[in-house]
């Protein structure tokens, strides 16, 4: 278990790693759409190789919180934030950094499955791609790997340069997180990965997302109370763009130390 | 609530009729295209086949030859009268002749009547009685042999001859064989034979240029004058849209300023097309046009080179008329991709340029080409502003030719639109014009559905290569 410290239990809770375990480092952060808060002085910190939950009601402000972490939010020029997220001690809003860098080590999987509109070679190639030329020899064997880690390679093998809108919605998935995975970031965010999957392969999702965790930092949204109790390591529970519990995900679950997180988690209340 | 206590049988009725009615919508609709196609095909098409020439005596002991057109009633309730195509404009002054029924004594259709297309005057009807050929006289089967071998030759290698034809009333005519375009005898003829002739002189209407003031001939300068400019609207009309559609989806800031624009353009797409034409006649043929002439064709003034109508200035007239087509067709397609392929492709770190270059610009393709497509669509069939900035009714060169530099933008050129107007309304005898003119525009229906194909072609190859859906 790694070193937790929590201030003041009855208050927001203010979560720290030692600098060693911490990957990403979330400090007062405060973020609104058009002048409307979202997000209210958020201070979280995320371990490395593990699997951190962000869980709460529709609106709550998780997967604003998870965009803020990739700077999706640049697109849009209503949104406005201060205070600080650090990935591995930099901020990723300092003017040295180079923002594509960021979305290279930070990759993000969405709720609906994006392929592009081309073969699944193609898919997978595209992050590569963006970075310059490399051998084909070289690309392939990346290609296969993140298909490998994606658990996606035996079932596209022989069809890799079909296009990627014939795999099924699971397929689609694990093919867009075998995207992301090819250009070997640090950090993968899934914003309710399994939320447009059937059961099936919502478990085979779910499995990716535990094997993964030795190669990379996941942070998962997830609507879904099971999954985040099956899969997370740890779970952050946000309500009203605040952070309101936030532990190892057995404790949070089954024995949290707020009556609002327990209601939450219970069902007593949405 | 009253709607409930209406009697049933009126709603059942209403909805059993809706459908119905929706349906015939669509019949009288498919039904009215039909009728036009067949009509233009009938009348066009029908223009070119070699239909039987009668011989008919009057009871005052005239004769004539002609092919019998349609029939009319006598005023008075005298019976009908038919009208015969009779040719011969040079010596009877009018190609038509109308013919009670009543006062013809006997009719036939003898074999050896030949119908001759002239250059000048037209048609000849009648019959062939020798050819004089370098003091020599030929006469009968003689005589047929040779015309028959000399015009199979290609026109250069004919031999210098003269024709001795006779009219129907027995007056003589000296044709040179020179003059001679066709020579047929529609009333021998098999069926394979008759389609033959008939296949071949579409492919002459199709391949030669006019002849005799757009009345006669064919029609090739006008399909190429059409089809060039039409692609060189493309060329420079989809850029310009594309990248205006990619500005105003992807870059503007969405405002009240942006929205304005958007409906200015809409409305654009409603200006009478004739606007557009003063506009580039004003703009593009004095405006420019004049400027360029003055800067880098000084020497051939006051006669302008680029300050008159022409191929550039219509293309450019046109694009600019096509332009919002293009535009919305392409703002449409980009509205429709998702904006997770947007966040996928920036999440994994493409630049802005990147993810529309990569992404969003190839899902939009088969959007931009609708947009092309409708475009094309318009611009072939669009007259008006090309009167003013640089159609001709005949073009003395072609706007492409072998001499240096190759593609003559300056040039004036033929347009299937305005050649069909021409020869409708400007010719000396409309009425022989009038199946040239459904001929004509059959060719353009089908050069906008030809041109429209291979645009919704390429749209299907480019969705089907990546299974898109868009």
């Amino acid at each position: 278990m790694l070193a937790l410290s929590s201030a003041n239990p009855t208050q927001a809770p203010v979560t720290r790693f030692s600098a060693e375990t911490c990957c990403l480092s979330i400090n007062q952060f405060h973020l609104a759409y058009a002048g409307k808060t979202a997000l209210r002085d958020l201070t979280l910190d995320v371990p490395r190789h593990r699997v951190t939950a962000f869980i709460g009601p529709s609106g709550c402000g998780k997967s604003t919180l998870l965009r803020a972490i990739n700077r999706l939010h640049d697109l849009n020029e209503s949104v406005t934030h201060h205070g600080q997220i650090q990935l591995e001690g930099q901020d990723i809003h300092a003017s040295q950094m180079n923002v594509t860098e960021l979305r290279r080590r930070v990759g993000m999987v969405f709720q609906t499955p994006n392929p592009f509109p081309m073969s699944i070679y193609e898919n997978v190639a595209f992050g590569l791609r963006l970075q310059g030329r490399m051998p084909k020899r070289k690309r392939d064997d990346i290609i296969e790997w993140a298909l490998t880690s994606a658990a996606l390679w035996d079932e596209v093998k022989d069809r890799l340069h079909r296009s990627a809108w014939q795999l099924s919605g699971g397929q689609q998935q694990r093919l867009v997180i075998a995207r992301t995975l090819a250009v070997q970031p640090d950090v993968l965010l899934l914003d309710e990965p399994a939320s447009a999957l059937d059961p099936i392969s919502t478990l085979k999702i779910e499995e990716l997302i535990r094997n993964l965790k030795s190669q990379l930092t996941l942070v998962l949204v997830t609507h879904n109370m099971q999954q985040a109790a099956r899969v997370s390591d740890y779970t952050a529970f946000l309500q009203q763009g605040e952070l309101v519990e936030y532990g190892p995900t057995d404790q949070v679950f089954t024995n949290p130390r707020l009556q609002r997180t327990e209601n939450y988690i219970t069902g007593r209340m949405t | 609530m009253r709607w409930l206590s209406r009697p049933l049988g009126t709603r059942a009725m209403g909805s059993l009729l809706w459908p119905w009615l929706c349906a015939a919508s669509v019949a009288v609709s498919l039904l009215m295209l039909a009728t036009l196609l067949t009509l233009l095909a009938t009348r066009g098409l029908g223009h070119f086949w070699p239909a039987s020439l009668e011989e008919v005596t009057l009871h005052s002991g005239e004769t004539v030859i002609g092919q019998p057109v349609r029939e009319a009633p006598l005023p008075n309730a005298a019976g009908m009268e038919r009208l015969y195509f009779t040719g011969n404009r040079d010596i009877d002054g009018t190609r038509w002749r109308w013919v009670a029924i009543d006062d013809i004594a006997e009719k036939s259709v003898p074999d050896e009547i030949v119908r001759l297309e002239r250059t000048p005057w037209g048609d000849f009807i009648g019959r062939l009685s020798s050819v004089e050929r370098a003091g020599e006289r030929l006469e009968g089967d003689a005589a047929w042999a040779f015309v028959t071998t000399a015009l199979a030759l290609p026109d250069s290698q004919r031999p210098e001859a003269q024709l001795h034809l006779t009219t129907a009333n027995g007056q003589r005519v000296i044709q040179p064989l020179s003059g001679v375009t066709l020579f047929q005898t529609p009333n021998a003829m098999s069926w394979v034979q008759k389609t033959a002739a008939w296949s071949q002189r579409i492919w002459q209407f199709l391949s030669e240029g006019p002849r005799a003031a757009n009345t006669g001939g064919g029609v090739w300068p006008a399909i190429f004058g059409t089809v060039l400019m039409v692609i060189l609207m493309s060329v420079i009309v989809t850029p310009f849209g594309v990248l205006a559609a990619i500005y105003l989806n992807e870059i503007a800031h969405q405002n009240r300023l942006t929205r304005l624009v958007r409906i200015g353009v809409r409305n654009l797409a409603g200006v009478p097309s004739i606007v557009y034409g003063v506009f580039g006649l004003g703009v593009f043929v004095y405006g420019i046009g004049g400027s360029i002439d003055s800067w880098f064709f000084e020497e051939a003034l006051p006669s302008p080179t680029f300050g008159t109508g022409g191929l550039l200035w219509a293309s450019l007239t046109l694009a600019l008329l096509t332009l919002p087509v293009v535009i919305v067709a392409t703002e449409e397609g980009l509205a429709r991709i998702p904006d997770a392929q947007r966040e996928g492709a920036v999440a994994l770190g493409a630049t802005r340029l990147e993810m529309l270059t990569r992404v969003v610009l190839p899902m939009a393709t088969p959007a931009m080409l609708t947009g092309v497509i409708l475009a094309v669509a318009r611009a072939a069939g669009e007259v008006a502003p090309l009167m003013l900035v640089g159609v001709a009714k005949l073009a003395p060169q072609m706007p492409v030719d072998g001499e240096f530099p190759y593609l003559h933008l300056e040039r004036k050129f033929m347009h299937l639109g305005y050649h069909l107007f021409d020869t409708a309304f400007h010719g000396e005898d409309v009425q022989a014009a009038i199946p040239l003119v459904f001929a004509t525009a059959l060719l353009l229906v089908l050069i906008v559905l030809v041109l429209n194909l291979t645009a919704i072609f390429l749209r299907h190859y480019l969705r089907r290569q990546r299974g898109n859906e868009c």
